[in-house]
This record gives structure tokens, C-alpha cells and sequence, in this order.
């Protein structure tokens, strides 16, 4: 710290210059939020203006950023139309399931993990952290080639199923989930556990009525994560399904809308809109979960 | 197994039970247990991650029909293709640009939120993580929509200034300039969220102890807070960079590769190959190119996370 020395002179000014220089960096503070938040709110305002406005109006040379005739007619055409709410049916279904799955899967395998050694445990815990690092987009060939050679073994039918995603999902969000638990579950002190086995509870009866309830936290930012992380996968459903009735809305909107050449954008804002709602909602109202789950990754284990 | 059964039906309900005693207690040994409950998971594993994986390469040996072996050369095939090369290089530019920028972007916002005063953080952290938590395909639907060749609503704004159309998604490096743009506008939240997370554990002593040494705004970044969060740093850019590298869904929805194939990265071009055009085992050799960096990538994220669970 010798550049300190340099700066001593100006002890006088040191308490005014102080207060000056904090509220220039309040005011750059603003100024880059401000900047920031234009930037990262344009593309879903924009959305939400052309979701209202009418093919006419789409195609005019008018001012793009301003609705001249607001108009609901896109979210009553899409919300009518049988199509777009199987894409939405078949969303949810895989959805919940997904998570259901994956809480049923993680849970007890990070109790397993944190508090119950067995050999290779150690391995196990370190291996299902590189699981979480391996991308979708290494394993989707294989995995679609292999369910192609289980047809032709047994006869059952995996692509073009929207339940074969049900199969799929987990991949990309068990191993983050259990990493998840495993950090909440190690953060649990000790006592407690031995505490309840002193009672005589058994290990089923400590994960159900310790654990889980002292890392609800925990659980329900895992439940938040694999939803988020099913409602928006793209790249599965898109090499895995291809049938209108099997399809989720990403891939839906994004087949469906787009017919030819002919992008008829009302109807796309509007449904990609919608589609982005689900997982909004859940941010507003469980924001703190969201973050949590979010940082935990990295911050945490 | 055969003289086992054999065994079973030789001598009698003696043994049988015995067995099952013993059964019962390794079923209540812990381990027993605690392997159980992680079964699901190493199955999971297993089945869907680790044998793809390794199915992968065997694909990447096989011919289109993948009847035939032909070792490496899927591989050889590759090298002497031009668009390769050129995917290789997108892929690159891609991943490392929107890194550095997705993580310049954050550490700006972060400090800015930091710095204002705590009643108003909350409302700004959650508007500017809305990025993040948008599904990817859609939003990127809409930044199509934002550079759509002829009603650009950007294009509009522009003119007003006078300038002039931007092939935002026709031109080779528009294009490449519009994919990083949308990959570090998704990006750039998480990174937000991590710094700031990084930045309010840092002990507000600190601050003081370097405000009464006399160090200035600069060299309070430089020596407090950037060592102090240099791990955050480290490992936010590192995930980003394995997650950025693999990115499918933006290039996908925004060019589709094009034009020319001058944007496709390493996932939208072996999907191309393999299940649109058909040929798995290439479109999986091509895949395969990503596990390099991707390894090296997890080898430092996974060094440091063991480095901080020793020191805890």
C-alpha cells in the first residue's frame, strides 16, 4: 500500500471530498441502472407492445414502440386455439412431473450423501457436480440413437412421445437439485439429527421430519430451478418430438407460428409472452428462493 | 447362480431363513440404506449421462449408416471441411466475447446496485435479473423480432438518427455481433446476481480500514474487493464459459446458423448434421469437439470448490 502515502495531503478536504465523491458514485450508480434497465427490459416491453397491436398495425410504417390501437385479439385468438393449448397442457404435464421426479430422486440421495457415508459416496457426490457441468447439447445424439436402438430391442416407441422428455429432463436437473440439497443438508447441524436418533427415530423418519423441514429453503429453490429449467428446455423437445400433439411450447410456438416464410409476430409475441409468464409469476412471488437457488451453486458447497 | 439355486433347493428352510436374516441385517446397516436411497441417482446417471457419453464416442467412429467402423475418420472428414474450421472459430469468438462482456456487464451492475441505498436494491435486482429468468426461447423470439430485416424497431430508432438500415441478422458479422449481443443480454443478470452476492460478503471493515489508509475509490476496487471476490469471479466465468460454449437455443432461433453458416457454433452445427441432415455419427464427432474445453473448464471450477470445502 505505498500508493497510500501519496494521498495524505489533503487531510482537510479529506471529509468533504469524501461526501462529494459518494454522491457522484450515487449518481453514476443511477446512471448505469437506469442504462442497464432499459437495456435488459427493451426485448419483454417490446413483446408485450406488439402482443397488442394488430397484423395491420404490425406492417405499417408507424411507430413501432407505441400501440395506436391496443387490441386483446391475439391472446383470445391463442388462448382459443386447440393447438397452442395443447403445447401449453403438454408444458405443464412435463413440467410437474419433471419436478416431481426430481425432488423424489435428489432428496434422498442428498440425505444419502451428506449424512450417510458408503464407499464411493465421496466419488458420487464429486461425480454428480460433473454431471450438472455436462451440457444437454453433448448428449442428445447419443441418447437419441440409443432410444432409437431400445425401439428396435423392445418395441417401445421413446421419440416423438412427449413423455419421453419425462426421461430426459431429469438428466439436466437431478444433479444440480441433489448438489442443491447436499449443501442445505450439510449446513444442518450435527446435533439434530443425533438428537432425533436418540428418540429413536429411524432414517426415514429424520429426512421427513428434520431435514426437510429445516431445509425447506433449500427445497424449494431446487423445486423452483428443475421447474424453470424444464418449462424453458429447448433443444430436447426440438430433436425429440415432432408431431403438433407431443410438442412443448418452446418448440410450439417456434413451429406452429412460423408457417413458411410468414412470421406473423402479434401471435408469436403473444405466445412467447405467455409462455415466459409461468416462470415470472413464480419469480415475483418466490424472488428470494429464485436468488438463492441461483447463487447457492457456486456460493455454497 | 446355478449352484446357488441348486444349493437352495438341496438344503432346506434352514438356510433359507438364515439367509434372510442376514439379508435384513445388511439392509439395515447404514450404508446399505444410504446406498439405496442414492440408487435413483447413480442409475440417473449411469444410463443417461455417463453412457451417452461414452456412446458418443463410439458413434463418432461409426460411418453415416453406422454399419461400418471407419476410426477416425469422422474426425480426418472434419478437418479438411472449411465450415469446420469456421465453426470452430465462431464458437471461440462467441463463447470468450460474451464471457468477458456478460462478466464486465454484471461487475458494473453489481457495484451499482450495491452502492445505492439498501431500501431501493431490492426493486432493482429483481427488474434487472428479468433477463435471466425469461426462457431463452422466447426472448430470443423477440429479439428476432427486433431485428426482423424490414420492420426492425431498432432499424426505426436508428433512423431517426440518421442512420442508415442494420442488417442485424443478414450480415456475416452483424450477425455474430447480434448472437453475442443476445447471449450477454441473457447472461449478464447472473452474473449481477453473483457479484452482488460476492460483493455483501465482503466485511464492510475492510472498506474502512482502506477508506482510513487513504485509498481511494480505485484502489479500493483493485485491493479489496476485486481479491476478495476473485474466487466468485473465477467460477461465475467459468460456468458461464462451459453454458456459453454449449448454447444451442440462441443461435438456433436467431440465424439458424446462417448466413452462410458463418454463426453456427458447435451445437447448432452438429444438430444440423446429425438430425437434420441425418448423419448422427458426424453430428456426434462434431459434438465431441466441445468436451476439451468444457473438461478444462471443470477441471478448475472443481479444484476450486475442493480448495474451499478444505478450507471450511
Amino acid at each position: 500500500m505505498s500508493a497510500t502515502a501519496g494521498n495524505v495531503p489533503g487531510t482537510r478536504s479529506r471529509y468533504g471530498s469524501m461526501s462529494r465523491d459518494r454522491r457522484w458514485a450515487l449518481r453514476w450508480s443511477y446512471f448505469f441502472l437506469v442504462l442497464f434497465a432499459i437495456f435488459f427490459l427493451t426485448p419483454p416491453i417490446y413483446m408485450f407492445i406488439t402482443s397488442l397491436k394488430t397484423s395491420a398495425e404490425i406492417s405499417a410504417a408507424t411507430n413501432p414502440w407505441w400501440v395506436y390501437n391496443p387490441t386483446l385479439g391475439n391472446y383470445v385468438e391463442l388462448l382459443t386455439s386447440p393447438s397452442y393449448l395443447t403445447y401449453f397442457r403438454n408444458s405443464a404435464i412435463v413440467s410437474i412431473f419433471t419436478v416431481t421426479i426430481t425432488m423424489l430422486i435428489s432428496v434422498p440421495a442428498a440425505f444419502a450423501l451428506s449424512r450417510m457415508r458408503f464407499w464411493g459416496s465421496t466419488t458420487l457426490a464429486t461425480g454428480v457436480f460433473l454431471t450438472y457441468l455436462v451440457p444437454e447439447t453433448l448428449l442428445f445424439l447419443p441418447l437419441f440413437k440409443m432410444f432409437a436402438v431400445f425401439n428396435d430391442w423392445t418395441g417401445i416407441e421413446l421419440i416423438n412421445r412427449w413423455w419421453v422428455l419425462l426421461l430426459l429432463y431429469p438428466t439436466l436437473t437431478v444433479p444440480f437439485a441433489t448438489w442443491l440439497m447436499i449443501g442445505y443438508f450439510a449446513s444442518i447441524p450435527k446435533e439434530l439429527d443425533e438428537a432425533a436418533l436418540m428418540d429413536g427415530a429411524n432414517y426415514r423418519q429424520i429426512l421427513t421430519k428434520v431435514f426437510i423441514p429445516v431445509a425447506l429453503p433449500g427445497l424449494i429453490a431446487a423445486t423452483i430451478f428443475a421447474f424453470t429449467v424444464s418449462w424453458a428446455q429447448f433443444l430436447y423437445p426440438l430433436a425429440f418430438t415432432t408431431s403438433a400433439d407431443q410438442l412443448v411450447l418452446p418448440v410450439g410456438i417456434i413451429t406452429s407460428l412460423i408457417k413458411g416464410d410468414v412470421f406473423n409476430w402479434g401471435q408469436i409475441m403473444t405466445g412467447a409472452l405467455l409462455g415466459a409468464a409461468p416462470p415470472l409469476i413464480i419469480y415475483a412471488f418466490l424472488m428470494d428462493y429464485y436468488i438463492a437457488g441461483l447463487t447457492a451453486g457456486a456460493t455454497k458447497g | 447362480m446355478v449352484d446357488a439355486v441348486l444349493n437352495d433347493t438341496g438344503a432346506l428352510p434352514q438356510q433359507r431363513t438364515r439367509r434372510r436374516t442376514g439379508l435384513r441385517k445388511a439392509m439395515q446397516r447404514k450404508s446399505t440404506i444410504a446406498f439405496l436411497m442414492a440408487l435413483p441417482l447413480i442409475l440417473l446417471i449411469l444410463l443417461l449421462v455417463l453412457y451417452p457419453a461414452l456412446y458418443s464416442i463410439h458413434l463418432a467412429t461409426l460411418n453415416k449408416s453406422m454399419e461400418r467402423f471407419v476410426g477416425f475418420g469422422n474426425f480426418l472428414f472434419l478437418f479438411k471441411r472449411e465450415t469446420f474450421w469456421m465453426v470452430v472459430q465462431q464458437s471461440c469468438i462467441f463463447a470468450i466475447t460474451a464471457v468477458v462482456f456478460k462478466a464486465i456487464i454484471g461487475f458494473f451492475v453489481a457495484h451499482a446496485v450495491h452502492n445505492i441505498p439498501a431500501k431501493g436494491q431490492r426493486k432493482w435486482r429483481g427488474m434487472l435479473l428479468v433477463p435471466w429468468v425469461i426462457p431463452p426461447a422466447m426472448s430470443t423470439l423477440a429479439w428476432l423480432w427486433l431485428f426482423d430485416p424490414s420492420y426492425s424497431a431498432f432499424n426505426w430508432v436508428l433512423a431517426l438518427f440518421g442512420i442508415g438500415p442494420i442488417p442485424w441478422t443478414g450480415d456475416a458479422n452483424w450477425a455474430r455481433f447480434s448472437v453475442i449481443l443476445v447471449n450477454v443480454w441473457i447472461g449478464a443478470p447472473f452474473f449481477m446476481i453473483m457479484y452482488l452476492a460476492a460483493l455483501k460478503s465482503v466485511p464492510e471493515q475492510l472498506y474502512e480500514a482502506a477508506a482510513i489508509d487513504g485509498a481511494n475509490f480505485w484502489q479500493r476496487m483493485w485491493f479489496v474487493t476485486l481479491p476478495m471476490m476473485r474466487n466468485i469471479i473465477a467460477i461465475t466465468a467459468l460456468f458461464s464459459l462451459i453454458v456459453t460454449f454449449a448454447n444451442f437455443d440462441i443461435v438456433r432461433i436467431l440465424t439458424a446458423g446462417g448466413p452462410i453458416d458463418k454463426t453456427h457454433v458447435f451445437a447448432t452445427w452438429s444438430f444440423r448434421v446429425g438430425i437434420e441432415g441425418g448423419d448422427i455419427p458426424l453430428g456426434a464427432t462434431v459434438s465431441l469437439f466441445m468436451v476439451p474445453i468444457l473438461t478444462i473448464a471443470a477441471i478448475f471450477i472443481l479444484r476450486d470448490i475442493t480448495k474451499r470445502g478444505n478450507e471450511a
